[in-house]
């Protein structure tokens, strides 16, 4: 008979192996090929690791620019979608009652439909034959289509905040549910009034949610390249389409990984810090 | 202080009462979420070639041409397949996960949770050419399998926490009374434990199905000639005269998708 202790590397084994071929290995393959020379196939026996490639990325303003921007434009689309999403939280964590359940139901429906069908939903809707330039000029508030709508870094922005905010709204309001009725109750008696409680009280013990919220939008965000190829045009591209660019059409997979790699180090970098900083914050409260 | 106005201020903090209308926030964030989805769903059923105004008549053409277009329904198969397999592999060590984790000690045991939350932190461009590469390597060539076996990586995280909060709330001392009762503990986990998060494991399923159904970034760079429907649609959507078609289709998976959700949300709050 199986006791519980030799249960445990049947239970064990089978996913740290499935992780360890699956996600680890294959990164490390990905960092291994980025410190290759030339391209070519991969010979274990000789490696010759170099960092030319990274050598080449940083001897490139355009693609270091570029990452930049795709930070940038990583970063206005988190924090809007967070700052949107965290009265709609606190809603239905505060005010909606019995009926948040069904409220968060209404949320969740957009979130479930199709990624893409948003997308082009966004293409369609900005357009210069579009929804809307098609419905001012049908209404007479405008004579010619407005051009600038769509494939910009605008168009890619409000795509990516309006396809995040219904998840962006889930872990602020896990975290809403979690700040102690009491807590507000005692701050309220010791003369603390609404706005002194929300910012000294509900807030902080937020922050955990709050931070979730951002990392959830901002890392799938860094590194799209979808979007930007559907409703981006050549100003709105972003680092994700040059690393997709490199392993399909330019076909230079060490120059591609290097540029992997790099995204790769610097939102994990980002991680780090943060969690630190929430946690000390934490510890401080 | 006396009582009665303590009573009356508890009453009114209502825990936060700032005096904000945020029914209303709430109100028009839903227009803004639903009005593009209606407008697409206006759109597959006039006669326009293009989403614009006015509508010039309704048709159910698009529709009816969705079932004519082998390549539309192949790839729709394509995608029913790889989530079913991604959502059963997630599912299944998602469960073996939270079990080992919370009710083992061993050496590896916050590795193990780490790990298996990690994929949540990998942009998806970078795992994705991490993948190819991979499979390029060891010479498995790109097709359903490796785009099922990505995919049963970025639904581990979500299908774990779902499993380790609902697993996490079972009374341990069920398992010592069965064991105690005579039962080996493969035994227990079969007759005790999995009868009782039934339900979440299917909402775990569900949720991880979803992930993958809709997932089109990673699938890109793991599908070989046989695509997925995302990465069908992703192919396609650069040619005008076809986007009609592929918003009727894509708003039928939509219906699809929207359903298993409320199945998902609905096994979810009733078994916590």
């Amino acid at each position: 008979m199986l006791g519980r202790r030799g249960s445990l590397r049947f239970l064990a084994v089978p996913p740290f192996v499935w992780l360890i071929l699956l996600f680890v290995a294959p990164l490390l393959l990905a960092i291994l090929i980025s410190f290759r020379g030339e391209r070519g196939p991969l010979d274990f026996g000789n490696l010759q690791l170099s960092t030319a490639q990274y050598g080449k990325i940083l001897d490139s303003p355009s693609w270091v620019r570029l990452l930049g921007t795709s930070a940038v434009m990583a970063l206005v689309v988190a924090m809007t979608a967070t700052l949107l999403a965290f009265p709609i939280a606190y809603f239905l964590a505060f005010r909606a009652r019995h009926r948040a359940p069904i409220f968060l139901i209404l949320l969740l429906i957009p979130a479930a439909s199709s990624f893409l069908l948003r997308v082009m939903a966004w293409k369609l809707l900005l357009g210069s034959g579009g929804a809307i330039n098609s419905f001012l000029i049908w209404i007479g508030l405008i004579h010619e289509p407005i051009g600038l709508l769509l494939y910009s870094q605008a168009a890619v922005v409000i795509t990516l905040i309006y396809v995040w905010i219904p998840f962006a709204a889930l872990p602020i309001y896990a975290a809403l549910q979690r700040v102690e009725r009491s807590h507000l109750e005692a701050a309220a008696d010791l003369g603390s009034g609404p706005w002194s409680r929300f910012w000294r009280v509900t807030v902080p013990l937020s922050l955990p949610g709050v931070l979730a919220t951002f990392f959830m939008v901002f890392i799938p965000t860094v590194g799209e390249y979808v979007t930007p190829s559907l409703v981006g045009g050549s100003e709105g591209i972003m680092y994700g389409n040059l690393i997709q660019d490199f392993f399909t059409r330019a076909g230079n997979w060490p120059l591609g990984s290097a540029l992997a790699v790099i995204m790769l180090v610097l939102t994990l970098a980002l991680v780090a810090i943060a969690v630190r900083v929430v946690d000390l914050r934490r510890a401080v409260a | 202080m006396t009582a009665g106005t303590g009573a009356d201020r508890r009453g009114a903090i209502g825990v936060g009462n700032t005096p904000l209308p945020l029914g209303l926030a709430y109100a028009a964030m839903l227009v803004f979420l639903y009005l593009p989805i209606v407008l697409l769903a206006v759109f597959s059923i006039s006669s326009n070639t293009s989403l614009s105004f006015p509508l010039k008549g309704l048709t159910l053409e698009r529709y009816v041409s969705v079932l004519a277009d082998p390549a539309l329904l192949g790839a729709a198969r394509n995608s029913l397949v790889v989530a079913s397999a991604a959502a059963t592999a997630a599912t299944a060590l998602a469960f073996a996960v939270s079990v080992a984790v919370l009710r083992f000690r061993f050496a590896g045991r916050r590795l193990l949770l780490a790990l298996a939350a990690a994929p949540l932190l990998v942009p998806f461009v970078v795992l994705g050419v991490a993948l190819f590469l991979l499979f390029n390597l060891v010479g498995v060539p790109r097709s359903l399998l490796t785009v099922a076996l990505g995919h049963s990586v970025v639904a581990l995280p979500y299908a774990t926490l779902i499993l380790l909060s609902r697993i996490g709330g079972l009374d341990p001392a069920l398992e010592d009374a069965a064991m105690d009762l005579g039962a080996s503990y493969p035994t227990t986990l079969w007759r005790v434990i999995l009868p009782l998060v039934g339900p979440s494991l299917l909402s775990a399923w569900l949720t991880a199905f979803i992930v993958s159904f809709d997932e089109v970034a990673l699938a890109n760079f793991l599908a070989g000639g046989d695509p997925t429907f995302p990465v069908f649609l992703y192919g396609q959507l650069r040619f005008a005269g076809r986007i009609p078609v592929l918003i009727a289709m894509a708003m039928l998976m939509m219906i699809g998708t929207i359903i298993l959700t409320l199945i998902a949300n609905r096994l979810r709050t009733r078994n916590d």
